[in-house]
């Protein structure tokens, strides 16, 4: 069965495609995770019923089964119906889906038979599947013959028909780094989701070839020495790529689908360069004061910049006050998020950029235990790549033999996984915290409330 | 094609049946374009959806049909898939719309006519589909026929001998060699489920319909090469040769975009390589399994959390996958729980003396962090470090006292359930410790805690002065102990005895203890161990010595390992539920197939001196119950029959067998490089499974915060 919850456990779309479940499983759902807020796994299983949801925007995308499912297929079913959510209607949110459901039913019934996910192209789901009204007697045989061969074929992500004025290529190469660095500066984990998205706009049935550095190394194991090259530990391709024939010769060529895809995805380890170098250096001074001194310094040539840098330095969580002062680009104290959020607007290549600030503590006694989160960066540098790909060429063969563009661009990105642990160069505030509690009175206090915590989660 | 949003959202309002069937009625006159009728269909749709019966309006919506608008007609077939069931008496009025509809020239209608017919199981409905269902899997839109290839499966499921009778199997199987590939993995998926029922027909394909259907992969939609792959599970290899020539078929598909074809992708090569012999091939597959499952990470948590449980498996199988990439699964700071839990123990298994430093460090930063659970695992991840990996004992003792400093009470606690394993595998090398852990034992407030505490006071009651003082605080609050902590405090105040048999204090601690447990315990366990006791001591305390202070045998990390055998079949459902919970899933759904290697020729030796027969018994109906509602219990200290917790092979008795073959995979290939890992074991003499059911590690060992299913139907009845 098929369900989107909103927040309040409402059930927006409930579709049964098996006789051994009712539509009642809808409250089971509801009780055991909207309506719980200690929910620890995508999947729960009671008895011989499964739940797998995923959420977005407070949406519970739902599954219910009582098989032995495949449960990287129906989460990555889950994904699919959201990615063609948003390419019909924009946004997946509860608005979104309460003002297109009959045409989410017509969808769910087209793309899921009986359990079993079935055509889930975009393109071709909306060769007839629409908002506009059809008369069911007005459909020419020929036109619906020519929707089911490209729903059932071997290509079945592309018409035959397309056409454009003027034949175009996007290539936008996009890399998110990942970092995470020990509070004494060793890396502990860095490396690249690659990913190759990529526009076609190109006229028929065009055949296309795609090249990557010269020395690239895509399989480890084959590695040939060479230390400057480009190594991807792995790569996963678009369907309408031919797998055999990349296996065989390393080509990457393919019939691409019209407009929008992604064509490949990779993950280097290797040789990363991380775009911006932070230090950072925290002092307790006292009980009642905190001292930062963090650094960014931007790591590539200096005709590059990066842009969007926003760096979150996290403070205790009795933090009252921070005065931060700082060189280039803004930075504010955030009390809601127990977060310095420093801004800046642009890094040039080369460049240093300093933030020193106190924050001022309260000294009660009663704390939260506090985490102490990592540094976290967000930033977005073009026209690089992390890894050091670059394309080299994408060559397009049709048979009208048309001149075609291609456009390629490079970025290399951050948003939430590029993390720099902090050394407190005290005695580690937890501990300190902990400590001073156990000679007030409050200790007792504290523990039991601790141990409240601890016995939600065994009952 | 417009992405014009909709603004249906209206609709969602309670709505009366006589309302909507007087606005029904009045649709029929002046309803130009059927704007009226539209709308009121959608209205109805809407209460469906909230959960409100709209099955009295059936003679009003019928009649819709003969609107010639593609939406409306898609909206009345909702409403028949959604009541048809409780209507058998008036579900005949639709059959001849369903016939025309069946009869249609457009192909997309054909296939919408037999799709929702077939998911209306009444007789009626099933009879007229029969005849059509004939004609459409013979369509010659590929189109009509791959929705009739799913239609049989519905069809089957309705009434299985029905639909043998009517030819559709062998129709089915026919379809596996459709020109078009699309069919191809529908029929293969409906044979798939034909197959995997208890009262289905057996399934199974032969080496020239596999290479066929791998043909037809290519061509296939993600979904269909799910299908096609998975259904390579049903070719048994004969020769080596073979399954090496499907495999390197199959490896090429590790590089898809989509997660599920790639572990569907590596459960095919994991069974096919107990069918082959050459070791080059299999270290070749292994070494290309190892890179897509890392960047299954990068996906969307929840397929992370799929690819981590079923890693934690592969690993256990094949060690030198991912051998020397601990470093991925270090945890980030923002991954979802279920993520970080399932990290954590990957990290443990990887661990080894090389890694051991940077994966303490990383468990050390864990146990600062603030889910409790997490925290805690993590605490119990460094002692199980200490154990497994001798070399980094010092380094992890050390990190668990500095934990201890916290104050933390479930980490204090942790750590000393820890603890008291770390000298048990290493006696006489950590004692020196003890008075930093008696500092803080008011903190331990947990059974768990508490046992290990007594017990390491107990057992080294003759290096401590103040043993005797410790033990009498202690057994002050002995009858309102749990039984577990009653267990530990007799056996410690009889050793204490043993040690200090002049000491008067000790005489009569002793003599407190026993008349407690032996005169106001109605517990039989722990009064018959009294009763024990006592007549050793009154007999012949040198013997009583020698019992109760008998060396214990070496603690190994062993029996956290699964058993090959029951790995063997465990990875037989790689990406499913049952590789979620590691439960084979004939153990916690009912009608689920179990599955189980079939000895050929070709099966590797040492897989078959594990091989584990599937155990066709059935769920009882009335599954037993145990917790009420509320969270996953993480720490269930309840027995649990059905399921046991430990890994364990599904038969009874089968247990010994599978433990010899679990040592005889050291001389396999030189894929199997366990040996190194593992320290000194006695084989077959676990010593953690004695204490197991003393209840000393909490009832189900190591794994006993692992999620699990909840057998609980009851929640389910509403």
């Amino acid at each position: 069965a098929f369900f989107i919850f909103n927040q309040k456990g409402e059930v927006l779309i409930s579709r049964l495609y098996r006789t051994d479940l009712k539509r009642s499983i809808a409250d089971v759902f509801r009780i055991q995770v909207v309506s719980n807020s200690d929910v620890r796994s995508p999947i729960i299983t009671l008895g011989s019923t499964s739940f797998f949801h995923v959420r977005i925007n407070n949406l519970y995308i739902v599954a219910v089964t009582k098989c032995n499912a495949n449960a990287a297929l129906v989460f990555e079913f889950c994904y699919r119906f959201i990615s063609i959510a948003k390419s019909y209607f924009g946004k997946v949110d509860e608005e979104a889906i309460k003002n297109n459901f009959v045409l989410i039913y017509e969808l769910i019934d087209e793309i899921v038979d009986f359990g079993y996910p079935q055509n889930s192209e975009i393109d071709t789901l909306k060769s007839y599947i629409t908002t506009e009204s059809v008369m069911s007697n007005s459909i020419a045989p020929e036109e619906s013959s020519k929707i089911t061969s490209q729903a059932t074929g071997a290509i079945s992500w592309r018409r035959g028909d397309v056409k454009y004025k003027k034949n175009e290529a996007f290539v936008d190469v996009v890399e998110t780094v990942n970092l995470s660095m020990s509070a004494k500066g060793t890396i502990l984990r860095a490396d690249v989701d690659g990913h190759i998205q990529m526009r076609a706009y190109l006229t028929g049935t065009p055949e296309c070839k795609f090249g990557l550095n010269d020395k690239l190394v895509i399989d480890k194991n084959d590695r040939t020495g060479a230390s400057d090259a480009v190594e991807l530990d792995d790569c996963r391709f678009h369907q309408c790529v031919r797998l055999n024939e990349f296996d065989a010769s390393r080509t990457i060529s393919f019939v691409p689908p019209d407009g929008e895809f992604e064509l490949m995805r990779y993950r280097a380890t290797s040789n990363v360069k991380l775009p911006l170098r932070v230090l950072a250096n925290v002092n307790e001074l006292g009980t009642t004061r905190v001292s930062y001194d963090v650094s960014v310094k931007a790591n590539f040539g200096n005709k590059l910049s990066a842009t969007n840098v926003v760096i979150r330095i996290p403070t205790p969580l009795n933090t009252t006050n921070v005065d931060c002062k700082v060189a280039t680009g803004k930075a504010k104290y955030v009390p809601a998020e127990n977060v310095v959020v420093w801004k800046i607007p642009r890094v040039q290549g080369g460049q240093e950029c300093t933030f020193t600030a106190m924050a001022e503590l309260t000294s009660t006694t009663t704390r939260q235990v506090w985490a102490r989160p990592p540094i976290d960066v967000d930033f977005q540098v073009l026209m690089f790549t992390a890894s050091g790909l670059i394309v080299r060429f994408l060559k397009v063969f049709e048979k009208s033999n048309y001149h075609s563009i291609k456009w390629v661009r490079y970025l290399t990105k951050a948003s939430g996984t590029y993390q720099i642990r902090v050394r407190w160069s005290c005695a580690f505030i937890t501990r300190y915290w902990l400590t001073s509690a156990c000679c007030s009175t409050d200790l007792v206090l504290r523990l039991v409330m601790v141990y409240v915590t601890l016995r939600s989660y065994a009952i | 094609m417009s992405t014009q949003a909709g603004q249906d959202a209206k609709f969602f309002q309670r709505g009366k049946i006589q309302e909507f069937r007087a606005e029904l009625q009045a649709a029929e006159v002046k309803d130009k374009k059927f704007i009226k009728r539209k709308t009121v269909l959608k209205k109805i749709v809407a209460n469906i959806t909230m959960g409100n019966d709209m099955s009295p309006l059936f003679h009003d919506v019928v009649p819709c049909l003969g609107t010639p608008l593609l939406e409306i007609k898609k909206m009345v077939y909702l409403f028949l898939v959604s009541y048809g069931k409780s209507k058998p008496n008036e579900i005949h009025l639709v059959i001849p719309r369903f016939l025309e509809d069946c009869n249609d020239r457009n192909p997309l209608i054909r296939a919408l006519a037999i799709r929702t017919m077939s998911y209306i199981p009444i007789p009626v409905v099933t009879e007229a589909l029969t005849e059509q269902l004939r004609h459409c899997l013979k369509d010659r839109d590929p189109y009509v026929r791959k929705t009739a290839a799913i239609c049989v499966a519905k069809v089957y499921t309705a009434d299985p001998r029905k639909a043998e009778k009517a030819g559709f199997v062998e129709m089915l199987r026919d379809l596996l060699v459709d020109p078009n590939a699309t069919v191809v993995s529908n029929a293969v998926a409906a044979l798939t489920e034909i197959g995997d029922r208890t009262d289905g027909v057996f399934f199974k394909l032969n080496l020239s319909i596999a290479n066929k259907l791998l043909a037809a992969i290519g061509e296939s939609s993600e979904w269909g090469q799910i299908y096609i792959l998975d259904s390579l599970l049903r070719f048994v290899p004969e020769r080596h040769s073979d399954a090496e020539m499907l495999a390197e078929r199959v490896l090429i598909q590790l590089n898809h975009a989509n997660s599920a074809v790639v572990l569907t992708a590596i459960k095919i090569l994991l069974y096919l390589m107990n069918y082959m012999d050459n070791r080059r091939l299999i270290e070749h597959i292994c070494k290309k399994m190892g890179p897509p499952l890392v960047t299954l990470l990068s996906s969307g948590p929840e397929v992370q959390y799929v690819a981590l449980r079923n890693i934690l498996l592969i690993i256990q199988r094949r060690p030198t996958v991912l051998r020397n990439d601990v470093k991925v699964f270090f945890c980030k700071y923002n991954d979802p729980i279920y993520v970080k839990l399932a990290k954590l123990e990957i990290m443990y298994r990887l661990a080894r003396e090389e890694n051991a430093k940077e994966v303490l460090a990383e468990l050390q930063e864990y146990a600062s962090e603030v889910d409790v659970d997490f925290v805690r695992k993590a605490v119990r991840s460094i002692g199980r470090l200490a154990i497994k990996v001798e070399p980094a004992a010092d380094l992890c003792i050390k990190a668990l006292l500095d934990l201890i400093e916290t104050k933390v009470t479930y980490v204090v606690q942790e750590a000393v359930i820890v603890i008291k394993d770390i000298f048990r595998r290493y006696p006489g090398k950590y004692e020196g410790i003890i008075p930093t852990l008696c500092e803080h034992l008011d903190a331990l407030d947990e059974p768990e805690a508490k046992a290990a505490m007594i017990w390491i006071v107990g057992q080294h009651a003759d290096r401590m002065d103040n043993a005797d003082d410790l033990l009498d605080d202690l057994v002050y609050t002995f009858l309102e102990e749990p039984v577990e902590v009653q267990l530990a405090l007799l056996s410690a105040s009889v050793k204490l005895f043993i040690y200090k048999s002049k000491s008067e204090k000790a005489k009569e601690l002793v003599h407190r203890v026993l008349k407690w447990a032996t005169e106001d315990i109605d517990n039989p366990d722990l009064r018959d161990r009294g009763f024990m006791y006592w007549r050793l001591l009154a007999i012949n305390p040198g013997i009583a010595g020698e019992v109760v202070l008998a060396e214990k045998p070496a603690i190994t990390t062993d029996s956290d390992r699964m058993d090959r055998g029951a790995l063997d079949q465990l990875l037989l459902h790689t990406g499913t539920l049952g590789s979620i919970y590691h439960k084979n899933p004939e153990t916690f759904i009912r009608n689920a197939a179990g599955r189980a290697l079939t000895d050929t020729p070709a099966l590797n030796p040492n897989s078959r001196a594990v091989l584990v027969q599937v155990a066709r018994t059935q769920l009882p109906p009335t599954a037993v119950n145990i917790p009420g509602p509320g969270p996953n219990e993480p720490r269930s200290r309840k027995p649990e029959p059905p399921l046991p917790a430990k890994p364990a092979p599904p038969l009874p008795g089968e247990d010994g067998d599978a433990e010899e073959g679990g040592g005889g995979d050291e001389e396999e290939n030189g894929d199997e490089t366990e040996a190194v890992l593992r320290p000194v074991a006695v084989q077959g003499d676990d010593p953690y499974a004695g204490l197991d059911q003393l209840g000393a590690l909490g009832g189900a060992g190591y794994s006993a915060d692992n999620p699990k299913p909840k057998g609980d139907e009851d929640l389910l009845a509403f």
